[in-house]
């Protein structure tokens, strides 16, 4: 066997491995939603039936549950289409864009996240390198994550607001909030992370503080920073869309879904939470894709982000 | 026939395919008889713990035939004739020592009071009595080790297999640890089968040691022991010691040669 | 440790020192108590120098003095130099702390109580800063309400805040909170026969975990209604990811000794899964219980704010926040907080009892 058939025998066999299962999984979920949506939807429908008078048998059953203006759960299709219509058929700075709606989300969850990062590796490296800030800070970084901080983001919004700051920073705040713990957390694990016998070898070189640092700590905690930050922009997106719940729901994601939920109209909230959802895929991957190439450039191997 | 405890013909054992296949065993026809202390020595990866796994029908032969007790070594394995002990402890850490010995006990079903009955026999044949309500994290490695071998011991297996017990203890426990694993093979008159790397370990345990050669994992020798059954440290100073010592480092030498001949 | 001592202390001094000058300055008859308690601060800093008053009873009496003191003048005027009192009594009593820290304890009683110490010790110090800043500044009750004004909310509002306990916490967060992770575990262990399935499984559970499940609330509502029913439904589905992707980890870190052991005992699927398997799982179950936790607390009160009936913590903190009467809103934090705080800690405590003999736990 030459060698490039060889490999391509070792690639299918990954393939085979790894995406099969979870693409079987997937294309038995959508079976699965589709039949749920015949489901719940022809309570509806054949109400409806009965109020019009319309004669009708099973296929006409299906196909109308599939296409129900106000659906108990939308087929797959139908949020497709909206999700099409709300980007790509409105122009951007309608209110009515997807598009739209989602920058604005996006642009707190960025913001937030970037200031909780930064807020996060700060504490960390006075953590580990100061005991006097480590017995200073812990107790209250401990403190702060007892505030059920999303629960009182109607209020911290309002007070924000009558402080003066209003529009991204409130909303970006909460995100920074909520973003900071998890990167604290991982990044003092990751530069606590070298074995005590390196230390020792650099202290051997009689390296200083900051060499160690620089030269040891810093490149350790690389792989649990890029962790962490995977679940710090998760959380980020979460305290974005929350943030936006409170000031009457103008703009954004989950301004989108409280008013969905308020109209009924049940397409648009599942054109939110999709779109939603997207974004959070879409950020974590970008960390995760970030972190491994990174990774791969300082000579991690398999482990990386 | 019967009364060979392990009767292996021919075996071979491959691992992997193709380009990626590896010989583990190669050709391996040997007999273990009842009572018979056995050391299996050769260099890391000449496939003495791979034969062992395979009379514990915890690998398959790819051809060749083996028998444990007569039977296939699966057969064996349900019929549970053998104690197996690892190259660590492998003791669980939220059981106490009591409960870790009792393990394969619980599994088999033994009642309450042959239980405990069993356990203290096991626990003072290793000398590990008083350390019953200890935890794993509690005792050294050599006390784990022990406590390892009275788990292999506390139920009615007639045939031992020992893989590289004693190989991460320090040499001074691992002297004392084999005293008592001889005074233990002659009280109880089990057979044992034992992997080691050590040439001094395997000529003063056995009564028949069985020198590999590595991969493709052959028998080059296999030594008959001219000491009695209970011996003591001090033979190790004799000359016969110091000779068949000889022929296990020739044995193993040469198992190097030959495969640098054919490669 | 010597380090951050003498930090606090010549602080302390510090603070001392500029209380007793302008209580000097500016002298007059409400102030004697503060003139005196800045030289016995003074007299305290002076262990800097000299080996005096280093006890740390000295340091737990000027913190409690001042505390007491304070409040006592707190809602006429501060008398002068009452600051620096207060940030030099602080600086002790956080010094009287490290010192007792540092104590053995003979027996295990006492040393329990001790490591209770520093925590009570600052949220004491937060409350009585928190007071006396907004008492003191003035701040406004609609930005930052005072303790004391929020306490006596809270006992004014029992029946209120019982009611929305039991619909948001009793219902909604805890129902949801045992089926979310009661399913997870079951699923996982279900699954964990088949490893396609598992492999199909875990990566799409750990992208769900990604996703903003809160958004699904008004969903929920638009099928099971208004009431706590939704909530729960929520609770259930932030739950269950976590717990199944935890669990399956944790199954399968059973090292291959050990599985091997277990084949030479001739071990059944159910035998290993029972006698190993699920111990070696228990610390990551826990890790997903205590997250979990967190999760349905906060998951049935965001919940709330996506339509509710006239009842819930999260119904209540949104329309009180819209009435401007942040005094209420504060004590409904505060029953979240207490709890969220005692859930932990006694999911902590079984933790405790039933993997003591992890390394995490042993304290390796």
């Amino acid at each position: 066997m030459t060698t490039m058939r060889i490999r391509a025998k070792k690639f299918l066999k990954t393939v085979a491995g790894k995406i099969l299962p979870i693409l079987t999984i997937l294309v038995l979920l959508t079976v699965v939603w589709y039949f749920f949506t015949i489901y719940l939807n022809s309570a509806m429908q054949i109400d409806k039936y009965d109020k019009q008078g319309i004669s009708w048998n099973i296929s006409k059953l299906v196909l109308d549950t599939m296409s129900q203006e106000r659906p108990k759960l939308p087929a797959p299709h139908q949020i497709a289409e909206e999700i099409w219509e709300t980007t790509v058929e409105k122009k951007i700075t309608s209110k009515r864009s997807l598009i739209y709606h989602s920058s604005i989300t996006l642009s707190s969850t960025i913001v937030g996240f970037i200031l909780g990062t930064v807020l996060g590796v700060v504490l960390a490296v006075s953590i580990v390198e100061n005991r006097a800030m480590e017995s200073s800070l812990m107790p209250w970084i401990i403190a702060s994550q007892t505030i059920p901080i999303l629960a009182i983001a109607p209020m911290i919004i309002v007070v924000l607001n009558s402080l003066g700051f209003s529009g991204l920073l409130p909303k970006a705040l909460i995100s920074t909030y909520l973003s900071f713990f998890p990167i604290v957390v991982g990044m003092v694990k990751g530069l606590r992370s070298p074995d005590i016998i390196l230390v020792d070898l650099m202290k051997t070189y009689n390296s200083t503080k900051v060499d160690i640092f620089f030269k040891l700590r810093l490149p350790a905690s690389v792989p649990f920073l890029f962790t962490s930050m995977k679940v710090a922009i998760a959380i980020s997106l979460v305290g974005a869309i929350v943030g936006e719940l409170p000031t009457g729901a103008v703009a954004g994601l989950g301004a989108r879904l409280l008013t969905g939920s308020y109209y009924g109209q049940t397409i648009q909230i599942w054109s939110a939470l999709i779109m939603a959802s997207i974004l959070a895929a879409t950020l974590v991957f970008s960390i995760q894709a970030i972190g491994y190439l990174v990774s791969k450039k300082m000579g991690y191997t398999n482990e990386g982000a | 026939m019967t009364d060979k405890i392990i009767s292996a013909k021919n075996v071979e054992l491959k691992f992997g395919k193709g380009s990626e296949e590896v010989v583990a065993l190669k050709n391996i026809s040997l007999e273990v008889g009842a009572g018979e202390f056995v050391s299996f020595i050769g260099p890391s990866g000449c496939g003495k713990t791979t034969f062992l796994r395979t009379v514990a029908a915890l690998e398959n032969p790819t051809s060749g035939q083996i028998l444990v007790n007569g039977v296939s070594p699966d057969e064996a394995r349900t019929n549970r004739a053998y104690g197996y002990v690892f190259q660590s402890a492998g003791l669980y850490p939220w059981r106490n020592i009591s409960k870790n010995v009792s393990l394969p006990l619980e599994i088999m079903n033994y009642s309450r009071e042959e239980i405990s009955k069993r356990v203290s026999e096991s626990l003072n044949l290793v000398e590990l009595n008083g350390f019953e309500k200890k935890f794993p994290w509690q005792l050294s490695g050599g006390m784990q080790q022990r406590a390892s071998i009275a788990r292999a011991l506390s139920f009615d297996a007639d045939l031992l297999l020992m893989d590289e017990p004693f190989g991460a203890l320090d040499e001074i426990v691992r002297d004392h640890l084999n005293e008592q694993l001889l005074d233990l093979w002659q009280k109880t008159g089990k057979t044992i089968c034992f992997v080691t790397h050590s040439i001094p370990e395997a000529v003063f345990l056995s009564t028949k040691i069985v020198v590999m050669s590595p991969r493709p994992g052959r028998i080059v020798d296999v030594i008959e022991s001219p000491f009695p059954s209970s011996r003591s440290l001090e033979i190790r100073d004799s000359k016969e010691f110091i000779s068949i010592s000889q022929r296990v480092r020739e044995g193993l030498r040469s198992g190097y040669d030959h495969n640098e001949n054919k490669g | 440790m010597r380090e951050l001592s003498n930090i606090l202390l010549t602080f302390a001094l510090l603070f001392s020192a500029i209380c007793f000058v302008s209580s000097t300055i500016w002298f007059s008859e409400s102030n004697i108590i503060v003139l005196i308690l800045s030289i016995v601060g003074i007299l305290l800093g002076l262990r800097l120098f000299f080996p005096f008053f280093a006890s740390f009873y000295y340091d737990l009496f000027i913190g409690v003095a001042t505390i007491i003191f304070v409040i006592l003048n707190l809602y006429e005027d501060l008398p002068n130099g009452s600051w620096p009192l207060i940030f030099s009594s602080w600086l002790y009593s956080w010094l009287a702390v490290e010192k007792i820290m540092q104590k053995q304890f003979e027996t295990n009683y006492l040393s329990t109580i001790r490591n209770f110490v520093a925590p009570i010790f600052f949220g004491v110090w937060i409350i009585f800063f928190w007071e006396v800043a907004t008492v003191g500044l003035k701040i406004p009750v609609v930005i930052l309400p005072s303790p004391s004004v929020i306490g006596i909310k809270f006992v004014a509002s029992l029946d209120i805040l019982w009611a929305d306990f039991i619909q948001t916490f009793v219902k909604s967060a805890l129902i949801g909170y045992l089926i979310g992770c009661g399913s997870g575990l079951l699923i996982a262990i279900l699954i964990d026969s088949s490893p396609f399935l598992k492999r199909g499984l875990l990566p799409i559970g750990n992208f769900i975990s990604a996703l903003p499940i809160i958004g699904v609330a008004p969903i929920m509502v638009m099928w099971f209604g208004f009431d706590w029913e939704s909530k729960a439904a929520v609770v259930v589905i932030m739950t269950f990811f976590p717990m199944l992707v935890n669990t399956i980890t944790g199954l399968s870190i059973s090292s291959q000794i050990e599985k091997d052991l277990m084949k030479t005992y001739g071990a059944s699927y159910s035998q290993t899964l029972f006698f190993l398997r699920l111990h070696g799982a228990a610390p990551f179950i826990f890790n997903a219980l205590k997250i979990n936790s967190t999760l349905a607390l906060i998951g049935a009160i965001v919940a709330e704010f996506f339509g509710t009936p006239i009842v819930g913590v999260g119904f209540r903190i949104s329309t009180e926040v819209g009435r401007m009467n942040l005094d209420m809103v504060w004590a409904e934090i505060t029953v979240a907080a207490l709890v969220g705080t005692i859930t932990y800690g006694i999911i902590t405590f079984i933790e405790k009892r039933l993997t003591f003999w992890h390394p995490s736990i042993r304290g390796n």
